[in-house]
């Protein structure tokens, strides 16, 4: 619902790095998205287009490394991958967890082209 | 030209957190407690804002920030006669506050002269969850008649939670809503999370809350 303004903010940071790293194009943008973090990855990409036009990273593509939801039981200490529906722990059927991965939503990288520097 | 890789690893959010702690840092220098108020639409924000504010503002004083996605103030309006400082934040049509509204919000409030700010976010369980205002509470208003699997479809709101409100639970006798499974969903996600059951038409539980929230801000403005 929100991925306009994340695609806007995903630009913004892209941008500034590679205008940092005197990009002149960028093409490709990795992004590291958890299976909890509630971010659509085909809006992104379907608003990436328009959002990215007329700057160095239009036509940049852009790869989700998505990461599973991983609960730790805090009664047996087992560790376990929910899919879909929040489960209690598979092994003890715990219902205190803690979060171990899944909410990871950040730029992990971008590939930029820049002119050869010239060797004097 | 040469294609190279450069390392980033930085949040998409970084630019909204790095507001949000700007508003944060200056709410806690004026010593104002603030909290980001959140529910579905029709949970009932406004009223449970009316209702705190009718049993507190003898005591401190209070403003509020209403985030609203269409240029109406019917919200704002009913705080400004109930006497305290409001200002509306219209989002034109976008599903959440963010910290950079926050900040714009907080400026056309009298901050030198309160004690609380009550933002209330625009009615989602979804979009309001990712984004830091800056506030130092997240308080979510949830209500008997949604049901009671809420917490089970939205797990990410009630895992950013400092503190629940369900309100309306005197409609429990007329409403499926499993209690012990809603509040089951909820451990899971947020063990230990402080609740409040309240409803804001018979004022049961409100004596709870209000004690609860009176004691949090004379801590805060001691500590601040």
């Amino acid at each position: 619902m929100h991925e306009l303004s994340v695609t806007e903010s995903l630009l913004n940071l892209a941008l500034s790095h590679a205008n940092q790293a005197n990009a002149t194009k960028v093409t490709a943008i990795n992004i590291v998205v958890g299976r909890l973090s509630s971010i659509v990855d085909d809006s992104v990409q379907f608003y990436w287009d328009f959002v990215a036009e007329d700057s160095i990273c239009a036509g940049a593509k852009l790869n989700f490394d998505r990461r599973p939801a991983v609960l730790h039981c805090a009664d047996c200490s087992t560790d376990y991958t929910i899919e879909h529906d929040l489960t209690p722990c598979p092994k003890c059927g715990g219902m205190r967890t803690t979060i171990i991965s899944g909410e990871e939503f950040f730029l992990d990288s971008i590939e930029i082209e820049k002119e050869a520097e010239k060797i004097s | 030209m040469s294609a190279i890789r450069v390392p980033v690893v930085e949040k998409i959010f970084s630019t909204n957190d790095k507001i949000a702690n700007q508003n944060r840092q200056n709410l806690t220098n004026k010593k104002v407690l603030a909290i980001n108020l959140m529910a579905s639409p029709g949970a009932g924000k406004t009223s449970f804002i009316l209702a705190t504010i009718k049993r507190l503002q003898n005591q401190f004083r209070i403003g509020v920030i209403e985030g609203d996605t269409a240029p109406v103030t019917i919200d704002a309006d009913k705080i400004i006669s109930a006497g305290m400082p409001a200002v509306q934040i219209n989002t034109g049509g976008d599903c959440h506050l963010d910290a950079s509204m926050m900040g714009d919000g907080l400026a056309s409030l009298p901050l030198d002269e309160l004690d609380l700010v009550i933002v209330e976010n625009v009615g989602n369980l979804i979009c309001p969850a990712a984004w830091d205002l800056g506030t130092h509470f997240n308080l979510l208003v949830a209500s008997v008649p949604e049901g009671d699997d809420k917490p089970y479809k939205y797990p990410n709101i009630y895992r950013g939670l400092e503190i629940l409100i369900i309100n309306k639970v005197d409609l429990q006798p007329y409403v499926e809503f499993k209690m012990d499974y809603f509040r089951q969903g909820v451990e899971m996600l947020n063990p230990g999370l402080i609740t409040f059951p309240v409803s804001c038409r018979t004022d049961e539980g409100m004596d709870a809350w209000i004690d609860w929230l009176s004691k949090k801000i004379i801590e805060f403005k001691k500590n601040a």
